[in-house]
């Protein structure tokens, strides 16, 4: 099949160090979207944590945004296969969240208000490595890229990192999410490229 | 119909007739459906269809409840309808260029 | 199951800035019905495949496959298509596609057909199919573009609308042509009037989704029956 489509070279090009394999470079910001997209003001926003007994414990939007806030710089990698360098966020390190209920669960769903859902280990959510983000690139998040507010977990593929999150429920045991459901793979790691549930 | 990867707005079912097609022997697009949450009846093509990456998810053009999401990788075709049916696994055949 | 055949580009016609009508010639063409699409395959040196819908601009006419193709600023599939694919080479192709979204010449009664933009594609078949039959039922083009630089298949359309049963109507969205009637601005119900009776009159619609949606929701103020109108949208 040699002398199929010359010249079309698709979207892999090399990229040094901090590329992950099969990924190429972006400088845009591309939107996926699985749904219409959501409009949350606000004021009707919250944020919830519930355990694996049930126990709940809930931020509003003026809570959330008197909690210790961080400014993460990180690169994100989409399982679409593009990859943007040094995306700058300010949020809430989901520690902080976490820290406030007792479980023993080891998984967490992300679940958003358009009932979109992604899941973690416990252990991937905590330590530094994940944030409730609402603000990109110094802007208030749009609502296209999950605005106002989404997960950002740049150590897993994007797909995890739940646009227009309501919260996170703790779970005993490991329950496939939206896309996970689907084919793609429950845990994501896009140095050892696990886009799909055999890989 | 033209390329879509570009626009975030939705397409309809008439975009799910090639990757349905590969594991479908009738047209899919033709094919009528009630949606269970909002009693809308449509056919397939007039689903609202979100995508194309990370999958296809096709919603009711009335309530915007999923009705079916389709995942397209190398070696195989996610279909999974509805929401909690699990979602089949079927193999395509593995094309090297 | 379906396989995917090679096409091998033969000729390529400017049709706007951005817009570009291939054809293709497809060993063992099956053949395909007006409003039909085809799924186009590329790939990459390095095994990368990439898979996009592009609809059917002409009737069935051996293995010569016409396609429509607007390039998408920043697209992936479609400026390579548009521009760079050398003529001769070959991509692969899968279809004819879809079932609903089609229209046959033995159909009687008239026909209303709205386009936004690069929509024209699909329903340029069935103009083509309803031209190449012998019915002298209307058939009704209303094509929604934002000024006369936008429009494809100009001189074809304007000998089609010489026809004594086909009528084409340019509904200019931002700049017209000096001397037109029409204010500039989208569709409105206006533009629908004096058309064919909406009781036996089947409506195909294709566009951008807001152009779709738009004009859907005109058509069944109209009159016309839900059930007669058969909308694709392209995003």
């Amino acid at each position: 099949m040699g002398s199929l489509s010359p010249g079309f070279q698709g979207r892999t090009h090399a990229f040094e160090g901090r590329l992950p394999p099969g990924q190429y470079p972006t400088e845009s910001f591309p939107v996926l979207s699985a749904g219409p997209t959501p409009q949350i003001p606000t004021d009707r926003w919250s944020f919830t944590v519930t355990t694996e007994l049930g126990e709940t414990r809930t931020w509003s939007w003026e809570q959330m945004m008197a909690l210790p806030q961080e400014e993460p710089t990180a690169d994100i990698h989409c399982v679409t296969r593009w990859s943007k360098f040094d995306t700058r966020w300010r949020g809430v390190s989901l520690d902080v969240f976490l820290d406030e209920v007792e479980t023993a669960a080891d998984f967490v769903v992300a679940e958003s208000f358009d009932g979109y859902t992604a899941n973690l280990p416990l252990e991937d959510v905590t330590g530094g490595k994940a944030w409730l983000a609402h603000t990109y690139d110094g802007w208030e998040l749009a609502p296209d890229h999950g605005g106002p507010a989404r997960l950002v977990i740049p150590h897993l593929y994007f797909w995890k990192s739940a646009k227009w999150v309501k919260g996170l429920i703790l779970t005993p045991e490991n329950e496939p999410g939206f896309w996970e459901s689907a084919g793609y793979h429950d845990y994501g790691d896009p140095w050892r490229e696990q886009r799909y549930w055999s890989d | 119909m033209n390329e879509h990867d570009e626009h975030p707005l939705h397409l309809d079912g008439n975009a799910l007739a090639g990757p349905l097609g590969e594991v479908f022997l009738v047209d899919p697009t033709t094919a009528w459906r009630r949606c269970p949450s909002c009693l809308r009846p449509s056919t397939l093509a007039e689903l609202h269809v979100y995508g194309p990456e990370p999958g296809l998810t096709a919603r009711c053009p009335g309530c915007a409840a999923v009705a079916l999401r389709v995942v397209t990788q190398p070696g195989h075709l996610w279909l999974q309808l509805g929401g909690g049916a699990g979602a089949f696994r079927f193999s395509r055949p593995r094309i090297m260029p | 199951m379906r396989g995917w055949r090679r096409a091998r580009l033969t000729g390529r016609t400017k049709q706007t800035a951005t817009g570009r009508t291939l054809v293709f010639e497809v060993p063992r063409w099956p053949g395909h019905r007006p409003g039909q699409h085809v799924d186009v395959r590329l790939t990459a040196a390095d095994g990368y495949q990439a898979v996009r819908s592009y609809s059917l601009a002409a009737p069935a006419d051996g293995e010569r496959v016409e396609l429509g193709v607007q390039a998408a600023p920043g697209g992936e599939v479609s400026p390579y298509l548009a521009d760079d694919l050398p003529v001769g080479a070959e991509v692969e192709v899968t279809g004819p596609l879809g079932g609903w979204f089609v229209w046959t010449p033995q159909e009687a009664g008239p026909l209303l057909l709205l386009a936004g933009g690069s929509g024209i594609v699909p329903l340029m078949a069935m103009v083509r199919a309803r031209l190449a039959s012998p019915s002298d039922e209307p058939c009704t083009l209303l094509h929604s573009v934002r000024s006369p630089d936008d429009v494809w298949y100009a001189a074809e359309l304007d000998a089609a609308a010489a026809a004594r049963h086909v009528r084409v109507r340019h509904l200019w969205t931002r700049a017209a042509p000096e001397g037109a009637a029409r204010p500039v601005g989208r569709l409105t119900g206006a533009d629908l009037r004096d058309l064919p009776p909406p009781a036996d009159c089947r409506c195909f619609v294709c566009g951008p989704t807001g152009f779709v949606e738009h004009a859907g929701d005109l058509l069944l103020a109209a009159g016309y029956a839900p059930g007669r109108i058969r909308t694709e949208r392209f995003g």
